[in-house]
């Protein structure tokens, strides 16, 4: 399969020349590229705001998540760099190119649509070649078959999109939008319809043809793992806005929202308040613990008195037996509590823990060798390393992003 | 008592079947007696007794003076009919179903009433509206009498088609780089096509064998089904169950052809 790509590649000079004549907008082939830059962009339908002004630059090449709750704009953005959405304000562009008052048709950009909207009446060949025709590409066998072959449909080339299964579909749907060589792919939601398994093989799918074709890819998606699991930069996207933006590991470890904490993964959350500076660290106060957070982690008021959300992630703490309290090294947050729950996932065990500074604290506990007493009930003693640690402006809602990710999206084990 | 018990129990089981049969032969029986009597050599003017089997009207379908010209005429107001009101209709679909504009709701009830209305009502008022407009009953009335009626069923037709049609679909031709026009003739069109065929089919043999209406706004002109009822009065000439099988055939044969195709398609489909 990877043979198959390289090939396409290496015809990519011949394929662009036939665009060009046939397109004026992919004048400069996808060679040239360029970055995708919106400006103030914005949408707003009557008196509802679904975008509000945004300005985000996605690098070529890179593969780009927007993750949100459904209902975030995440969607509109998408469709605004596509066409088929006016923006309200703001400008989109391609490189140097600005195309906002380009119609879709016009864009060298193609996109995946969340419930494929494969062509009923043609088959999967027609299907894929589609765009070709459309661009006045006389002999387009090879180039589709080619395709085909790269998402592992040349036998089904002449089947009704309503034969395929789900996934099958989702790999026209895929090789519809790819064969154009587009400069940007835009994935809405794409993988929403698929079961858990085939969603997971398709994510390392895609990731992989990325790779290959070096195209920028957009992915829309209300999945936090697969945004992590798939792209290079995430834009967390809630309410209209992005809170943040990153790699997946800069914003898991240092979130700068409760919003963003909450929704990718889980965090514990401790309302807290600064008490002292001492160097590069700030000692903070909750009931009658003492924290301490790196000053570089906290994203909230550093001066005494400054209300503070004091954040550790469930897998970075550790649980102890009060009983051996005195076994914990110094130098760490500990947080005292009574085991309120406790459930068993074969790698770890999740114990959620009733602390007078944190009602539900979660904590994930790999499965090496267990503690027979920390059973609910036991009372324990949390701990964690102050550089797992990280701070919040309190002035947020502390749930934010919370009731929007299923227990099963957690990032259990 | 047990061939009796083994009977019921036999015709239980064919309940269904039978009385399948027994509707069928009820739809068919008309048509048979046309076609038989279409054979038919009669004494004097009405063909309703039978006599001996001749090839005579099959042989010279036109030998009733005014017969093929009434059915060239009618055959040529239901093709006209029909192409009026699927264009019209197909364009009134897409207007109800993609567009909101002010009287949307109204048009969409207004579109039934000719479906709706008793055609002598119907026929009576078109007469009128010719008379007072001072238009000459003829060709041209009869056909714009019949592209009103035509228009509601091909509009019910289309728009359940339209309706179910994925809007993303045309989104996704113009990501495609398809303009409005090829998206329109490449993606919209033959999606909604079994949907206007339905309508036109209906419209054609609407207008075929429509009475009322044409009698009303035809002035002296004569279509198929006015010459027969106008036969009927002085005597039945057999061409016209000559003409009658012949409709019904092609009918049987465009069905038949329909019904090959389709079971081919789905045979290629499923090897």
């Amino acid at each position: 399969m990877i043979t198959v790509i390289r090939k396409n590649s290496a015809k990519n000079s011949s394929r662009n020349s036939a665009k060009d004549s046939a397109k004026d907008a992919g004048k400069d082939g996808p060679e040239a590229g360029g970055d995708v830059r919106l400006s103030g962009i914005s949408k707003t339908y009557g008196s509802f705001t679904a975008v509000r002004p945004l300005d985000l630059t996605v690098p070529q090449g890179s593969f780009f998540a927007l993750l949100g709750a459904s209902g975030c704009g995440k969607t509109t953005t998408l469709r605004m760099i596509a066409g088929l959405e006016e923006p309200s304000s703001g400008t989109v562009s391609l490189g140097e190119q600005d195309v906002t008052d380009l119609p879709p048709y016009r864009r060298p950009v193609n996109t995946v649509f969340q419930s494929y909207a494969l062509f009923p009446h043609l088959d999967i060949f027609e299907n894929v070649a589609f765009g070709l025709r459309r661009r006045g590409i006389k002999s387009v066998k090879k180039q589709v078959g080619e395709m085909l072959d790269l998402v592992q449909l040349g036998e089904q080339a002449r089947k009704k999109p309503h034969q395929l299964s789900g996934g099958q579909q989702q790999r026209v749907a895929v090789a519809r939008a790819l064969i154009n060589t587009p400069r940007v792919l835009l994935l809405d939601e794409p993988l929403g319809a698929l079961d858990l398994k085939l969603r997971r093989q398709m994510q390392l799918e895609l990731k992989r043809i990325q790779t290959e074709v070096g195209i920028t890819f957009i992915h829309v998606t209300h999945d936090q793992e697969e945004a992590m699991t798939m792209a290079d930069t995430v834009a967390v996207m809630n309410a209209g806005r992005v809170e943040q933006l990153g790699p997946p590991a800069d914003l898991y470890e240092n979130p700068r929202t409760t919003f963003v904490a909450n929704f990718l993964g889980t965090s514990n959350l401790i309302e807290a308040e600064v008490d002292s500076r001492s160097g590069d660290e700030i000692v903070l106060t909750a009931g009658d613990c003492k924290l301490v957070l790196p000053r570089a982690r906290c994203s909230g008021p550093t001066a005494s008195g400054g209300r503070v959300l004091v954040g550790v992630r469930p897998e970075k703490t550790s649980l102890t037996h009060a009983d051996e309290a005195g076994g914990i090294p110094a130098g760490r947050n500990r947080v005292t509590g009574t085991i309120a729950d406790s459930s068993f996932l074969g790698v770890s065990t999740q114990y959620v823990v009733d602390s007078p500074v944190c009602p539900e604290f979660e904590v994930y506990v790999q499965n090496i060798d267990r503690d027979p007493r920390l059973v609910p009930g036991a009372e324990v003693v949390l701990h964690w390393s102050p550089a797992h640690t990280f701070g919040l402006d309190a002035a947020q809602d502390i749930d934010a992003g919370t009731g929007t990710v299923g227990p099963d999206e957690g990032m259990a084990a | 008592m047990t061939f009796l018990r083994s009977l019921s129990r036999r015709l239980k089981r064919r309940l269904v079947v039978i009385a399948g049969l027994l509707t069928l032969g009820y739809l068919l029986l008309p048509n048979i007696v046309v076609t038989v009597f279409s054979f038919n050599d009669p004494k004097g003017r009405f063909n309703y007794e039978w006599q001996r089997f001749s090839t005579d009207a099959w042989t010279d379908p036109c030998g009733v003076a005014g017969l093929c010209g009434s059915l060239s005429l009618s055959l040529q107001l239901a093709a006209w009919a029909t192409l009026g009101a699927t264009v019209l209709g197909t364009m009134t679909a897409f207007a109800l179903v993609r567009y909101r504009f002010r009287a949307r709701g109204a048009v969409n009830s207004l579109i039934f009433l000719p479906m709706a209305m008793p055609e002598v009502v119907m026929a009576a008022s078109l007469l009128t509206l010719f008379l007072n407009l001072g238009a000459e009953l003829g060709f041209r009335t009869i056909l714009i009498a019949h592209v009103v009626f035509c228009l509601s069923f091909v509009v019910t037709a289309v728009k359940a088609r339209v309706m179910s049609m994925d809007p993303r679909l045309e989104q996704a031709a113009q990501d495609l780089y398809a303009g409005p026009l090829q998206t329109f003739l490449r993606v919209t069109l033959p999606i909604a096509a079994p949907g206007i065929a339905a309508g036109a089919l209906l419209a054609f043999a609407l207008s075929f064998d429509d009475f009322i209406i044409t009698n009303f706004t035809a002035g002296s002109t004569v279509t198929f089904p006015m010459f027969v009822w106008g036969s009927a009065q002085r005597g039945t000439p057999v061409q016209i169950n000559v003409v009658g099988t012949a409709v019904f055939l092609v009918a049987v044969l465009c069905v038949l052809a329909a019904m090959v195709m389709g079971n081919r398609r789905n045979r290629r489909r499923a090897s």
